[in-house]
């Protein structure tokens, strides 16, 4: 966990100490505070590849491991209120992370355009990158709350005091907006916390594997385990990468040191009101294990043999029918249950006052709760009920859609683009808008199952409105960075859709690979649309340096002019349009494809917007960059792009290709952006997935009457329809719960 | 009772021990020492003054001294007064495995009930402490108190403050009113202490017509409660009303006039407060004194005088609607003391360990009532509908004020009517708190004891704040003789650490996390959000709500002062003007804890609870 930290906090950190050690740099050093924060966007980079790409020390991307949350360390911050710093890494979040890393990057060598007040812009654009990452690495609410808004002031002030003619007004939009968004989460995330109880889910979970817990105030566990159906996938404790410090208030204690790998819950007996003594003793020489219970001093004894292990401990435990009565050893984790266990060590096992639920701001506890709220039971502390997670699905949601941003709340986006400075715009395209789909696919849809499932045809709805909006407005523009803009909401129309497209249950059959499909071509939207926007605004960026009007009117013939700079520019654009073999294509594709499936008529208006797309890039292409003569103001400063420029548009387009024919594995260099996320795409889908199956599949009336066989089929034992496209989601299970 | 055994309980009452000189350590003199310093302090002032003392100095040493000796004498007498408040030794944080100092502070009435000395006092009064020291080194920086006027300004100031802290241990609604005015008096002094500028007149007139009127309601509103209850002593008054079994007359029917008057009577006490925390529509005084008074005692008033009134707030309404766990047999002055353990030392002050049953026969006759065999749970039963009117009412107040004080900030030109509207809106933020306060007491004590920790949390972190943009103000004023907020454009260019503190401080204003605004406002939203999940007032999720929309509102007027230092274009016909390093570095050392405070904020929080910890019993 110490190395977790210390990798996850500098690359956070990292840029925000930049911004500190600019602040003593005199604003007089022009050169040196440009260097120095495209040094800090270098090293930021350069800690994200090695410490999740080096080959053999990165992060998994084959097996149960790539599945889940990886890297991850949670230490307790505010215990009063369960708020943890608590970070990790998986599938969804890393090519996010790296994609900020990357845009940043690219963001801060196109600032050298920049020569206004550079020592506080560089201080804020450090403060920003802080933010961003932020967002994506945490995963405590509260934490990615704060970070969501760390990162609204520096970009109120990058806008306002850097932008276009109309700054100021642009910049309060963005800021408006946003922070309408973010008071409506701020009341989901409390709503949910309070409603959240961790004690619930232990009882689900595989910490009590055939047992019924009894807390200290006798309160509902032994009722609620009752209700559990044995059917169903226990919760898996350790993946909830709860607190220690929580751990604790439950009764569970993780030995530590060389104690690795042994978790105790204290389950019942009496004299609760002590701490509970587990004395570990070695003897030397081989040697069985043994067991003894001292009442009078209220102690576990466990004599082991020097060379004894984590399971032989919980073996002997176990078999001591009083210690195994208040002790239940229950997770030995995979790699450490024959780690060696040191002896002559004293844990106390606390009681502590647990008449008051236990909340949580921990996402993957919430999100726990929320796809076993039938099970936890809507009675009693813990309440995830419809009426909740429906108010918490609309809230977040209305939030995230604002930052996607999605049509009606979208007027922000615009306004913002045109006025910003274009390293701005980069990121703004490039990054943040992306927060909003990863807030829908990492908040929304695990912890409010519900919401999510049921109101589908809303999220799908405005994804699709999105798309056909943002084309025809961009068809419309005349001002070239307003016309990238709304080509930003169309394309993040497709991410909103491919996101939305939950359908699981086909007739008797149970089928995510469809919305698996539409996840992951939504998850690569996002980054391809980081990598191709974040060109597109370079590109109008660099004309608008040297001629300063953006009106597509006025342009034309830049071929001639400024050869190798139209020729990226075509190349990205091209990205940008999806066409085959560039990275935008692979994304458009998956997500008209799994929409299909979904509805007939959104798949046929997605596949149209496809062509609108065509039609505005390539209107665009033929106005600005094709055509005799170059006509406009300013002509005689269309000099050709210089090395720094080229460089930019390069990376980004050679990126553009990469991405688009390996979309998986680029041979010899690892794994792709769908390589990274697959695993944990499939694995939450199949999580929904089977959560629509549970609580939604049971519901539905049947109209003839072979009811009750549909209710008695559980999904492994359903006939595949098609090898490739049905997962069963009990086998899902088997591996997750399998150490 | 026999004369003679009256007034020994007295004696017993004021220091403790019946015999001699002696004192004990927990009398409601040594209780009430902070308060003791501040009153010789303005002696001494006043003393110093009378004798010219600092003329004389000044004679002698042929230097200016006579202000300073007045700034320093309050200066040592108010860290004096914190030294005695000894909020490390009485808030500490009490688990599981740690258990209270014994000698902290416990719930005790002192001098016959008329207050109450308990760990939120000692918070109140900490705090109050610690913004009258930070004040006073703020005014000394800014210069207001001159030569004349710096015992006066000074007195004022601690008179004042006395007054408040009197405000947030009142346990009689006569303390209440008498605790009201005397922090209210000083306050109308100082508004006009602008002398012979109109506006500072006016305001100092339209304060005190507003405040005598109100005064007088609340008066009003005290005798109609004593009337119908015979008592106007807190814990008194909640037990009568429980025994008058208000639920019982409501299904009934009988007794609608003794309900309509008692309703009154909670209105016109409700009028008074409502003045002091300047709730609409009870504000209207707000602006216009801040407007006329200098910044110095805008900052006093915006951040001193608002915590005691809310401090007070929550004292009359746990006080009305609930009663304390030891309602029938409280702990008196000289109990632990008279508890002792033969063998222990008298100098020792950790003495207070008192058994129950000890204190039981240790309890006056006349406290019990033995006929009314009342246990707590049924009190607070029948207390039930006091709570809920005096929830909805502060929860009205508060949606109303917040969003009043918000909206009508909007279209202010001047810095500090911008801020009184702010300091209106924020009253409204606090308020919020109280409603779930008052809701939950019964049902989930630990969540009502949240909701005041998350006020205590929210008025520490405004200390700074606020203390912090009015130290802005005033400074600014000084250097450029200006407090309009179109004189501050592009103001960065000039001044950029002030800029940036001042920026920082209304972010923090607005609530924006990581900033230390946030962490109050976080607390009472989330004491909201567990008391509606845990009552299921549907109002509570409506306070909710509005509080968070407001947040967004908010933000329109504070970026405005922002967007102007910042991004507006600096006049050209700007005089030179330079603020002195002392007002930068004292602007910074206000504004650090703003910035860092998310960082720790556990401690903060852990001592906000324990302030709470006595609150409801």
């Amino acid at each position: 966990m110490f190395d977790e930290l210390i990798i996850l906090s500098s690359i956070v950190f990292l840029p925000a100490l930049g911004a500190l050690v600019l602040a003593f740099v005199p604003s007089t050093w022009t050169d040196a505070i440009r260097y120095i924060t495209l040094a800090v966007t270098v090293a930021v980079l350069g800690l994200c590849v090695l410490a999740f790409m080096a080959p053999g020390a990165g992060l998994a991307t084959t097996g149960e491991a790539a599945a889940y949350m990886q890297d991850v360390f949670n230490i307790s911050w505010i215990p009063s209120f369960e708020i943890d710093y608590y970070m990790g890494v998986d599938g969804f979040s890393f090519p996010l992370v790296l994609l900020t890393a990357f845009i940043s990057l690219l963001a801060m060598g196109a600032s050298w355009s920049i020569t206004k007040y550079i020592k506080a812009y560089c201080i804020l654009f450090l403060l920003l990158e802080t933010g961003m990452l932020g967002v994506f690495l945490s995963l405590d609410f509260f934490l990615f709350y704060v970070f969501w808004e760390v990162m609204l002031l520096p970009m109120y002030f990058l806008i306002g005091v850097w932008g276009g003619p109309r700054r100021e007004y642009a910049a309060i939009k963005f800021f408006l907006y946003t922070l309408v968004g973010s008071v409506l989460m701020l009341v989901a995330i409390l709503l949910l916390f309070f409603n959240s109880d961790v004690r619930s889910l232990a009882v689900i979970s595989d910490l009590f594997p055939g047992k019924t817990a009894t807390f200290i105030d006798g309160s509902q566990a032994m009722q609620l385990a009752d209700r559990a159906p044995q059917t169903a996938t226990p919760v898996v404790w350790k993946r909830l990468h709860l607190n220690e410090r929580v751990e604790q208030r439950l009764g569970v204690t993780r030995g530590r040191g060389e104690l690795a790998g042994l978790l105790f819950v204290r389950t019942g007996g009496d004299r609760l009101e002590q701490p509970l003594h587990l004395k570990l003793v070695t003897v030397g020489g081989e040697g069985q294990s043994s067991v003894t219970y001292d009442e009078t001093k209220n102690t576990v004894s466990v004599v082991l043999g020097s060379d004894a292990t984590a399971s032989a401990v919980a073996a002997a435990v176990a078999a001591h029918p009083r210690a195994a009565d208040m002790l239940a050893v229950l997770v030995e984790s995979g790699t450490t249950a024959d780690a060696r266990i040191g002896g002559n060590q004293v844990l106390d096992l606390p009681a502590v006052n647990r008449s008051r639920g236990i909340h949580t701001f921990n996402l993957l506890a919430l999100a726990a709760t929320g796809q076993h709220a039938t099970r936890i039971g809507t009675d009693g502390e813990a309440q995830f009920g419809d009426s909740l997670q429906w108010w918490a699905f609309i809230l977040l949601f209305i939030g995230f859609a604002i930052k996607v941003p999605s049509v009606p709340v979208h007027t922000w986006l615009p306004d913002a683009h045109v006025e910003a400075p274009t390293p701005i715009s980069m990121i703004l395209a490039g990054v943040l808008l992306k927060m909003g789909g990863y807030g829908i696919v990492r908040i929304c849809y695990p912890i409010c199952p519900s919401g999510g499932y049921d109101l589908t045809w809303f999220v799908c709805g405005v994804g699709v409105v999105s798309m056909v909006y943002g084309a025809f407005a961009a068809l419309a523009q005349t001002d070239f960075k307003r016309l990238v803009a709304y080509s930003s909401v169309s394309h993040m129309g497709y991410v909103v859709l491919g996101l939305g497209v939950w359908k699981a249950i086909e007739g008797n059959g149970f089928n995510t690979a469809y919305w698996n499909q539409g996840v992951q071509g939504a998850m690569f939207q996002m980054i391809a649309h980081g990598i191709s926007s974040a060109g597109m605004f370079f590109m109008v960026g660099v004309i608008y340096d040297r001629v300063h009007h953006r009106n597509l009117n006025e342009f034309g013939g830049l071929f001639g002019r400024m050869p190798v700079y139209t020729a990226l520019s075509i190349g990205i654009f091209f990205a940008g349009l999806g066409l085959p073999g560039l990275c935008g294509f692979i994304g458009e594709v998956f997500v008209v494809l799994s929409v299909w499936n979904y509805s007939v008529t959104l798949a046929v208006i997605s596949a149209a917007v496809v062509v609108l797309t065509a039609a505005y890039i390539l209107w665009t292409l033929q106005r600005v960059y094709l055509g005799p003569e170059y006509r406009g103001p300013h002509g005689e400063a269309l000099t050709p792009s210089n090395l720094r420029e080229n460089m930019i548009a390069g990376v980004l387009f050679v990126f553009a290709i990469l991405f688009g024919i390996f979309p998986y594995r680029i041979p010899l260099l690892g794994p792709s952006i769908l390589g990274y996320m697959d695993a944990s795409v499939e694995r939450q889908v199949n999580e929904l997935g089977e959560w629509s199956w549970n609580n939604r599949m049971v519901k539905a009336p049947a109209a003839n009457g072979d009811n009750a066989e549909v209710l008695a089929v559980q999904p492994a034992a359903l006939p595949a329809v098609d090898n490739a496209a049905v997962t069963e989601p009990a086998a899902v299970a088997q591996r997750a719960a399998s150490p | 009772v026999e004369f003679y055994e009256f007034i020994n309980r007295l004696i017993v009452d004021t220091k403790g021990d019946p015999a001699g000189l002696r004192i004990t350590a927990d009398s409601s003199l040594f209780a009430f020492l902070p308060e003791l310093t501040i009153c010789g302090t303005i002696l001494l002032m006043l003393t110093a003054r009378l004798f010219q003392v600092g003329e004389r100095l000044d004679r002698a040493m042929q230097r200016y001294l006579a202000g300073s000796l007045t700034f320093y004498i309050a200066l040592v007498g108010s860290v004096l007064a914190l030294a005695f408040a000894a909020p490390w030794r009485h808030l500490g944080v009490i688990t599981d495995t740690v258990s209270a100092d014994p000698a902290s502070a416990v719930r005790m009435e002192i001098f016959t009930g008329m207050l109450v000395y308990d760990t939120f006092t000692v918070y109140m009064r900490s705090l109050l402490l610690l913004f009258v020291f930070l004040f006073l080194l703020f005014s000394r920086l800014t210069g207001l108190p001159d030569r004349e006027d710096a015992a006066d300004i000074y007195s004022l100031v601690l008179g004042a403050t006395l007054g408040m802290c009197l405000m947030a241990s009142s346990n009689h609604l006569l303390m209440v009113f008498l605790s009201v005015e005397m922090a209210s008096v000083p306050s109308y002094a100082l508004a006009g202490m602008l002398k012979g500028r109109r506006v500072s007149s006016e305001a100092a007139l339209k304060y005190s017509v507003f405040g005598a009127g109100t005064a007088g309601v609340m008066l009003y509103g005290i005798s109609l409660i004593a009337g119908i209850t015979h008592t106007v002593h807190l814990p008194s008054v909640a037990t009568e009303l429980a025994r008058m079994d208000i639920p019982q007359m409501i299904a009934s029917g009988h007794g609608t006039g003794e309900l309509m008057v008692l309703s009154v009577g909670g209105l016109m006490l409700a009028v008074g407060l409502a003045f002091k925390l300047s709730a609409v529509p009870f504000h209207f005084w707000c602006p216009d004194v801040f407007e006329g008074a200098s910044a110095e005692v805008g900052a006093f008033l915006s951040v001193a005088s608002k915590a005691a009134a809310l401090a007070l707030l929550i004292r009359v309404a746990v006080g009305l609607g609930t009663v304390p766990e030891d309602f029938q047999n409280p702990l008196r002055p000289g109990d632990r003391t008279a508890n002792q353990q033969a063998g222990d030392s008298p100098e020792t002050l950790a003495l207070f360990n008192v058994a129950d049953e000890t204190r039981a026969t240790l309890a006056s006759p006349s406290d019990g009532e033995g006929s009314l065999a009342l246990d707590r749970p049924i009190v607070m039963q029948r207390l039930a509908p006091v709570r809920d009117f005096a929830a909805k009412l502060i929860a009205l107040l508060a949606v109303i004020t917040c969003t009043f004080g918000n909206l009508a900030a909007y279209g202010q030109t001047n810095i500090k009517r911008l801020l009184a509207y702010s300091t209106i809106a924020h009253a409204g933020y606090m308020m919020m708190a109280v409603s779930p306060l008052i809701v939950a007491a019964q049902v989930a004590p630990e969540t009502s004891k949240a909701a005041a920790a998350g006020l205590a949390i929210y008025l520490f972190v405004y200390l700074f704040m606020n203390l912090g943009a009015f130290a802005v103000v005033a400074f600014l004023r000084n250097a450029m003789r200006s407090e309009e907020i179109q004189d501050y454009a592009g103001l960065v260019r000039r001044h950029p650490v002030i800029v940036i503190c001042f920026s920082l401080m209304l972010f923090s204003l607005v609530g924006m996390p990581p900033l230390a605004g946030f962490i109050g406002k976080f607390a009472i939203f989330a004491s909201l959000a567990d008391a509606y999940r845990l009552t299921h007032h549907d109002y509570l999720l409506l306070v909710l709500l509005v509080g968070a929309v407001n947040t967004f509102l908010s933000l329109f007027y504070y970026v405005k002062v922002v967007k102007c230092m910042t991004m507006d274009p600096e006049p050209d016909h700007r005089a030179p003007f330079t603020v002195p390093t002392m007002a930068s570095a004292y602007i910074v050392l206000i504004t650090v804890p703003t910035v860092i405070l998310v960082v720790g904020w556990n401690g903060v929080w852990n001592t906000a609870l324990a302030a709470a910890r006595y609150l409801l019993g």
